[in-house]
């Protein structure tokens, strides 16, 4: 250990100083020290909430550590305990992860964003714009346009560009069915976001139509997005609760999950992040300072909670 | 005519072929038909398996933990306690590494606690300024491999750090610094007990097979259940994917020692230890060393892999920047990638070839002069480090830690290029994409769909036997049985159709590109260093580009398959034509033979063997690339394999998917490497 380097012996002996002076004078919280682990997926809303999160954590004397995962496998991750939290499990994409680790054991729900969401089907603005289906966002226009969306592969269907299958099984073959649209569209799934946005990048380049499955709040507000509008969903009108499935997608909720143990080990964070509530235009703002202003996302973090300390110093008194 | 069939295998296959058509012609498609389809018997395999990793993990042998931070007694497992405390250890190494390079608070932890260091915010360890690190790498770089490898390594660190990736990169290097040692001795220990007993190496050679063929997405989740969250996982994932091309290439090596030279070590009193290490290992080095080079590349390979379950590191930074479709920025990071893949694949290869200097005495400052250089460096640059504190006024010290993502960038220039790309090529490409779906892959796909099940097994087990009689064929129906029986046939077809038009298309591109390349010294070293490059840059970033160019489908499932499985194609070509000796070269030239009888006569044939082991590989790189394709969106195996991650059944499904992707592989595996063998003996080489 030789290598080690003196450069900051100074701050050192000064920040110890600090600290010594600091810890006498406040009354440190009965949360333990073991760090709150943090889950970093890949897309910019998701990261820059997880280092939102941390910063708040850290201002409460917590230690936080953030671990890069897979949105869908980290569920069983905060079941075993290996990671604390998870702060946007939306409801159509990660329901089902989410729903099947809690009942497993070992996962709680830490209350719900008043942040709705939506995820359905859609097109971007210019295909409305150019005319390719007169008619849009009805869902009925769909009937007499299928043309303007074939691909080499749909056999000279009208092709749906759907999320993985992982994310809601066969729903949207069954709704194409239910509607008597499955002689003239088909569905291809996508392996993965990725795929998605690429999609609407060469739809757009080469000025075809296209219909892709996306969500809002999403980067992609920022360029113009319609979503179709189906009929109306209720409780229980999908194929498998057992509906006809003529109805397309409830606007769905944005919850936050932890380990069982969070609460116990932590009770002040977790006071903290049950009360943890962004609305849809706080979460556009985060994604926008690193979509937008093209910011680091731990540079917009910062900024987030300097700009807005009203809205997070009340959840974590 | 019977006499005539047991002479000619041609004929055998052309009879083979003949049942094989006729099969599928009077074979009704019906589901109840087992002709058709067998059964899937196995559907509650996944369950059980599920069922038995959630009770060894959960339920089996309880032991009374005491949890200080909930003060209170738990019951955990046994083999969960027992694999967290190998996680933990594997933990610590890679921390270890990272604070050195980075700075940071673990290591204190790991030897006070949590509480002290968050008491004492003064603990933290500092990071090493990143031009000591720097100069350190070039200095390393001179003295192993002189000038060149110092330029390089310096030269790829410098970009890296001007790039603003060196946070992720020293991440991505520290655990690599610890997955590959690791893969390395374990594949050399391996290697030598498969040399030296017949047993294990029967026993070791499916094992390896299906850790190297079965996708990596498969024991993501069971790692991730078993070891936790992070690096550690990240580490053992690759240690898993990284380890078995080490063990077949000592193996392989080990086994191409000439008795004679044995004998000479014998001769002169080696015990069995020093036959081992002083004549063995030495005389299989180069063997050995392409194992050392495949064990780095496969271990960059796996970094953006091992992000998923937590390695931290460019990985990760990949797949966000990919996320935002800012493909120059995913460029610069996969460059980083690849860098660090060939300064340690350089820098260990000079480490290897510097074993046999044997230098007299030298003075105390000539033994030690490098690590005081080094001293010097670090002096300097700590020097620097703290000055730099006093020039850099906006909070960044950039002769310490140049910080994320705030170096230059040449993100717009890349960008340009793709856009470029597009504007050229892409209503040419549009037509040939159309053409190559409606008449090449929707017609194969469905070919393959159509073969009823008896005519498949007939098929492979028919090419079995012919190639190597009924063991080979009772094996490969054995592999394609089990597939047969899970529900997932239909999709394992469609996988098949994928592989096989791939690796059609990569086996001719490889052995052309590599014959050609192999005839020159420089060329064969160009080649080889494009192969290491395009083994380890990330796919994900050319995938984005294809993608665009040819949409969600299959073309690009395929060109994505086709661009990283020609590399074991092409590499084995040229080492194996590299590789014929120059004696034979002399003999052929004396006996008058022009450059093309030389290379038709005597260098294919010879390098043939290690050729066939190419195309086998192809076929393993093949598979292990369905994943990718799922990825981009298909609908055959490796769509559920994605799919399995959030499953509730995740872990029997995902490894049941698996077995059927390496079944695939194995099957095909037994009939390449019979034939290859055969056509050894035929030609007196074994």
């Amino acid at each position: 250990m030789k290598l080690r380097s003196f450069k900051p012996l100074g701050a050192v002996l000064a920040a110890g100083l600090i600290s010594l002076s600091a810890a006498t004078g406040v009354a440190r919280a009965a949360d333990s020290t073991q760090p709150i682990v943090i889950p970093i997926h890949n897309w910019s809303s998701q990261i820059v909430m997880a280092y939102v999160l941390g910063g708040m954590f850290e201002s409460m004397g917590n230690n936080v550590e953030y671990v890069p995962a897979d949105s869908q496998a980290v569920y069983e991750s905060i079941r075993n305990g290996d990671v604390t939290i998870s702060h946007e499990v939306w409801q159509s994409t990660f329901g089902k992860s989410f729903y099947n680790a809690m009942q497993k054991g070992g996962v709680i729900d830490a209350g719900t964003h008043s942040a709705t969401t939506l995820e359905e089907m859609g097109v971007p603005n210019w295909v409305i714009e150019q005319n390719l289906c007169p008619g849009l966002p009805n869902w009925e226009a769909l009937a007499d346009c299928h043309e303007n969306f074939t691909t080499a592969d749909s056999g000279g269907k009208g092709r749906w560009l759907e999320g993985p299958q992982s994310w809601h099984g066969d729903l949207m073959p069954e709704r194409l069915e239910a509607l008597g649209l499955a002689d003239k569209w088909t569905v291809k799934f996508a392996g993965g976001a990725d795929a998605l946005w690429t999609e609407l990048a060469s739809a757009k380049k080469e000025g075809r139509g296209t219909i892709v499955f996306n969500w809002t709040p999403n980067f992609t507000d920022a360029d113009g997005f319609t979503f179709i509008e189906f009929p109306e969903y209720y409780e229980g009108c999908r194929k498998s609760d057992g509906g006809d499935g003529k109805c397309g997608s409830p606007k769905g909720w944005l919850k936050k999950a932890a380990n069982y143990k969070f609460p116990r080990t932590h009770p002040a964070a977790y006071t903290a992040f049950s009360r943890v509530d962004f609305s849809t235009k706080q979460i556009g703002e985060m994604a926008a300072l690193v979509d937008t202003d093209k910011m680091d996302h731990k540079d917009a973090a910062k900024k987030w909670l300097a700009d807005n300390e009203g809205v997070w110093q009340p959840w974590v008194k | 005519m019977p006499e005539l069939l047991k002479q000619r295998k041609s004929l055998q296959f052309l009879l083979l072929i003949i049942i094989f058509a006729l099969l599928c012609l009077i074979i009704p498609q019906s589901d109840n038909n087992w002709l058709w389809r067998l059964p899937p018997l196995l559907k509650e395999l996944p369950g059980i398996i599920n069922g038995s990793v959630d009770y060894l993990m959960f339920e089996w042998w309880p032991i009374e933990v005491y949890d200080a931070e909930l003060d209170d007694y738990e019951q955990k497992p046994l083999v969960r306690e027992f694999t967290r405390s190998v996680s933990s250890v594997i933990l610590f190494m890679i921390e270890l590494i990272r604070e050195i390079l980075l700075g940071g608070v673990k290591t204190i932890v790991a030897f006070t606690s949590w509480d002290w260091a968050t008491e004492n915010q003064w603990a933290r360890w500092p990071a090493l300024p990143w031009t000591v690190v720097t100069a350190g790498a070039a200095l390393l770089g001179y003295s192993l491999g002189g000038i060149r490898l110092a330029l390089l390594s310096g030269l790829s660190l410098i970009y890296i750090a001007v790039f603003g990736q060196w946070e992720p990169s020293m991440q991505t290097l520290s655990f690599v610094l610890i997955a590959a040692p690791v893969s390395i001795l374990l594949g050399l220990t391996f290697g030598v007990w498969a040399y030296k007993s017949q047993v294990v190496e029967n026993v070791l050679n499916p094992l390896l097979n299906i850790a190297q063929i079965m996708p990596h997405f498969c024991y993501l989740i069971p790692v991730m259940v078993f070891y936790g969250i992070g690096d550690h996982a990240g580490a053992i994932a690759t240690i898993i994917f990284a380890t078995p091309p080490m063990v077949r290439l000592t193996l392989l090596g080990l086994k191409k020692v000439a008795p004679e030279v044995v004998e000479a070590g014998l001769m002169n009193g080696c015990n069995n230890r020093q036959l081992l290490t002083r004549v063995l290992i030495p005389t299989a080095r180069r063997d050995i060393l392409i194992g050392v080079n495949q064990v780095i590349m496969q271990c960059l390979a796996m970094v953006v892999i091992a992000s998923l379950i937590g390695a931290k590191g460019l990985g990760n930074e990949l797949l966000i920047a990919l996320n935002r479709l800012r493909i120059g920025l995913a460029l610069e990071i996969g460059v980083c990638i690849v860098l660090i893949a060939i300064v340690l694949d350089r820098m260990s290869l000079a480490w290897a070839n510097k074993q046999t200097d044997y230098f007299s005495s030298q003075s105390f400052t000539e033994r030690h002069r490098n690590l005081l250089w080094f001293l010097a460096i670090f002096v300097v640059g700590v020097v620097l480090a703290y000055a730099g504190r006093f020039i850099f006024k906006d909070g960044f010290n950039y002769l310490y830690l140049i910080p994320h993502n705030k170096g230059i960038s040449t993100a717009e220039f890349w960008q340009a290029g793709v856009d470029w790309i597009w504007d050229t090529f892409f209503y040419t490409l549009k037509g040939f994409n159309e053409w190559l779906i409606t008449q090449v892959l929707i017609p194969v796909k469905n070919a393959y769909l159509s073969m009823p099940v008896v005519a498949t097994f007939t098929l492979a087990m028919g090419t079995g036997f012919i190639v190597g009689g009924v063991r080979s064929a009772l094996i490969v129906g054995g592999f394609l049985l089990f597939i047969a029986l899970t529900e997932w046939w239909d999709r394992a077809l469609i996988t098949s159709y994928l592989v096989s038009v791939a690796v059609v298309i990569s086996g001719t591109i490889g052995v052309i590109v590599g014959t050609l390349c192999a005839q020159k010294q420089s060329t064969s070293r160009f080649i080889l260093t494009m192969c290491d490059t395009f083994q380890t840059f990330p796919s994900f970033i050319y995938l984005i580009p294809v993608m665009m160019l040819f949409g969600v489908t299959d073309t690009s499932v395929l060109i994505a398959i086709v661009v990283y499985s020609t590399i074991p194609a092409t590499r084995y070509t040229v080492e194996g034509l590299r590789s014929v000796p120059a004696s034979l070269h002399d003999a052929g030239t004396m006996a008058g033979v022009n450059r093309w009888q030389r290379l038709k006569s005597i260098e294919l044939p010879i390098s043939f063997p290690h050729m066939a082991l190419g195309i086998n590989q192809t076929v393993v790189f093949a598979l292990s690339m369905v994943i990718i394709g799922a990825l981009i969106g298909t609908d055959d195996l490796g769509q559920l394999i994605l799919k399995s991650l959030s499953d509730r059944e995740g872990v029997g499904n995902g490894l049941v998917l698996g077995f059927c992707v390496a079944f695939i592989g194995l099957a095909i595996d037994q009939i390449l490497r019979t034939w290859a063998n055969q056509r050894k003996q035929m030609l007196g080489m074994t």
